[in-house]
């Protein structure tokens, strides 16, 4: 269990965007309501260069959060110590508002897969992950958030709820929570449960973070919706209206617009944002 | 070449250089454009991949077999045999053969 | 029964191989369709990460081409790091064993010239060397000196015109490649790499210089590719572009 005392400065509850080094200088010149930015922890462990230099910069004039996506916190094999390290390394120097994983794994053995991949919620899982996280917030010496996964199928040997399982590792770990709401809105849809039946059993309390994001549109073989967190376009109307319903249970929250694929210009993004603003506008004015 | 005469060369070549100008202290106003991917159209080709938590709808099934389809630019691209006689690769003739344009 | 991490990726990178069991949908039915997710989010993620990492390999081959290519070098060699910026370093060697595209022999070394550019980006910074310093220190003592050159600062040579090559694909307007080997210099003024063509006097100098050899011996070298082997141009080309970080001076 972590010590309260590091848990670092919080980011603002306010709108932040995935950072895209193409949106640099529109970004800097025309924020609108942006007041922080996240970035992929991985992209900006090279030896320096100009991700360095953007990074750097951009601190300057709003906070940052670290997003990982390497990590494998779900992983059957112990966490890679020389990731752990760069991880340290990257956090030590930049000193951001938040660090936060997924729950997922994405390596096995020394194959790192590039993908988000799916764990049975099981006692062992339970045991791994919660075992996981301590040391990365031993290794880190501050709280980190996890976000629920988008789910494209269930494990038959499953016997947690996904929001059981998140709120036992907040128990035994002392970690926080990202809440992606766009994930929420395609496990359910694609695993049959209603959004707002996750949300109401959701610790929401522990909350340090909301993405949204948009998603595509496929189906299954026996022809049922299967929604893919493609994250390449506008958030979808029920999703919006599912973060409103979110953050009448968390209260104001930094919330995050996530878009890597098809990445359009920044008016766009910002777009985005300014309806992120206007939803947590409307939560504070009760 | 005697030691004088390489100390005469060196001497001439530092010369040179020290002359010179970095291209980026020259222009240390425009360190901020530097920063910056900013302009229309234009890539950060030399940044490679970056990491992704998103998925993807683009259906992949393919399986490992190999067929040549379309050329891009190789089939352009014309070179006269290698001076040393190396068994020519990548000339016209063997692509026209090969990689239908 | 549960699912084991290595069956799960065993069948996501072979398309022949049968999805796990115990994976279904919410209503407990089994369900290919939704295990595919998985295998093209990293198929697909590969494959784009290579098409970013080789934006000119993919232009000489085209989408269709080099999306097959990518697909087979991703399932064989899947990244073993997620530094994704670093992926495809093992991608040139892969070229020079793949046999359908054998008869095109530069294919390799240009993958080399990328992965080269893309690890210049990406190293450490650094600042230059005063040139000031340069003529400080007597001819004598200059000659027993060594030099640091920049982490970014890149050596290649090949038997193809693969600096032609690269400009063909990249500048518009660039002629078409000529029928010699080139060697190349890779330096980072600030942000981004850029590719210089060298000579082989000048490859010998830089190959000496690179292996912590003194001045002298990096002139014999040079000299010997070629007795006119004038330093000048390389060093100004060496201090134009930062790429030269540090002089040391021998201990007396």
């Amino acid at each position: 269990m972590l010590d309260a005392t590091l848990t670092p400065p919080r980011l603002p509850s306010a709108p932040g965007v995935g950072y895209k080094a193409q949106h640099f200088t529109e970004l800097r010149a025309a924020p609108g309501p942006v007041k922080w930015l996240e970035i992929h922890a991985e992209n900006y462990m090279g030896d320096g260069g100009r991700p360095h230099a953007q990074l750097r910069a951009l601190r300057d004039d709003f906070s940052i959060s670290v997003h990982g996506v390497g990590l494998s916190i779900g992983g059957e094999g112990r966490l890679d110590p020389d990731h752990l390290a760069r991880l340290k390394h990257l956090v030590g120097w930049l000193d951001p508002a938040n660090f936060s994983e997924h729950l997922a794994w994405s390596t096995h053995g020394a194959e790192f897969l590039d993908d988000l991949l799916p764990l049975p919620y099981t006692d062992a899982t339970l045991t791994r992950v919660a075992d996981h996280i301590d040391e990365v917030q031993e290794a880190l010496g501050r709280r980190m958030l996890l976000e629920n996964p988008s789910s494209y199928l269930a494990f038959a040997e499953s016997t947690w709820s996904e929001t059981d399982f998140l709120a036992e590792l907040v128990r035994r770990t002392g970690c926080g929570l990202l809440l992606d709401v766009n994930n929420v809105f395609i496990s359910a849809t694609n695993l049959a449960y209603t959004p707002q039946s996750y949300l109401d059993a959701y610790p929401l309390s522990a909350v340090g973070e909301i993405h949204i994001g948009g998603h595509d549109e496929d189906e299954d073989d026996h022809g049922a919706t299967l929604l893919i967190d493609s994250h390449g376009r506008e958030a979808a109307e029920p999703v919006w209206a599912l973060l409103d319903h979110a953050l009448v249970g968390t209260g104001p929250a930094p919330v995050l617009v996530e878009w890597d694929n098809d990445v359009p210009d920044w008016p766009i993004l910002r777009a985005e944002a300014e309806r992120a603003s206007a939803a947590l506008a409307a939560i504070a004015a009760g | 070449m005697s030691k004088t005469m390489k100390s005469v060369a060196i001497v001439g070549a530092v010369a040179a250089a020290m002359t010179a100008h970095s291209t980026t202290t020259a222009s240390a106003a425009g360190k901020e454009k530097c920063y910056g991917i900013s302009l229309a159209g234009e890539n950060d080709c030399a940044a490679g991949a970056g990491t992704t938590c998103a998925g993807t709808s683009t259906v992949d099934y393919q399986g490992n077999a190999w067929t040549l389809v379309d050329a891009g630019t190789c089939a352009e691209i014309e070179l006269p045999a290698l001076a040393d006689g190396t068994a020519r690769q990548g000339s016209l003739e063997e692509l026209d053969r090969d990689l239908p344009a | 029964m549960a699912v084991l991490q290595s069956d799960f990726r065993a069948a996501l990178l072979d398309p022949d191989h049968p999805m796990p069991e115990g994976l279904t949908d919410g209503a407990g039915r089994p369900t290919p369709r939704r295990f595919s997710v998985y295998r093209n989010n990293v198929t697909v993620a590969l494959i784009d990460a290579l098409r970013a990492g080789f934006p000119v390999l993919h232009k000489l081959l085209g989408d269709q081409n080099f999306d097959q290519l990518a697909r087979l070098f991703a399932r064989a060699h899947p990244p073993t790091s997620p530094l994704m910026m670093h992926y495809g370093a093992d991608l040139p060697a892969f070229l020079d064993a793949f046999k359908p595209l054998a008869h095109i022999g530069y294919l390799g070394d240009v993958a080399r010239l990328e992965v080269a550019i893309r690890c210049a980006y990406h190293a450490a910074d650094s600042a230059p060397i005063a040139p000031a310093r340069l003529g400080a220190v007597p001819p004598e003592v200059l000659m027993r000196s060594r030099f640091s050159l920049a982490p970014a600062v890149r050596v290649l040579s090949s038997r193809w015109p693969i600096l032609d090559i690269w400009r063909y694909n990249t500048v518009p307007g660039a002629p078409k490649p000529r029928g010699i080997g080139q060697s190349i210099l890779i330096t980072r003024s600030e942000f981004d790499p850029e590719p210089h063509a060298v000579s082989e006097a000048q490859l010998a100098w830089l190959t000496a210089v690179r292996a912590n050899a003194p001045l002298e011996e990096a002139m014999d070298m040079a000299t010997d590719a070629d007795a006119d082997f004038d330093l000048g141009p390389l060093l100004t080309l060496l201090v134009r572009h930062n790429a030269l970080t540090d002089m040391i001076t021998p201990k007396e």
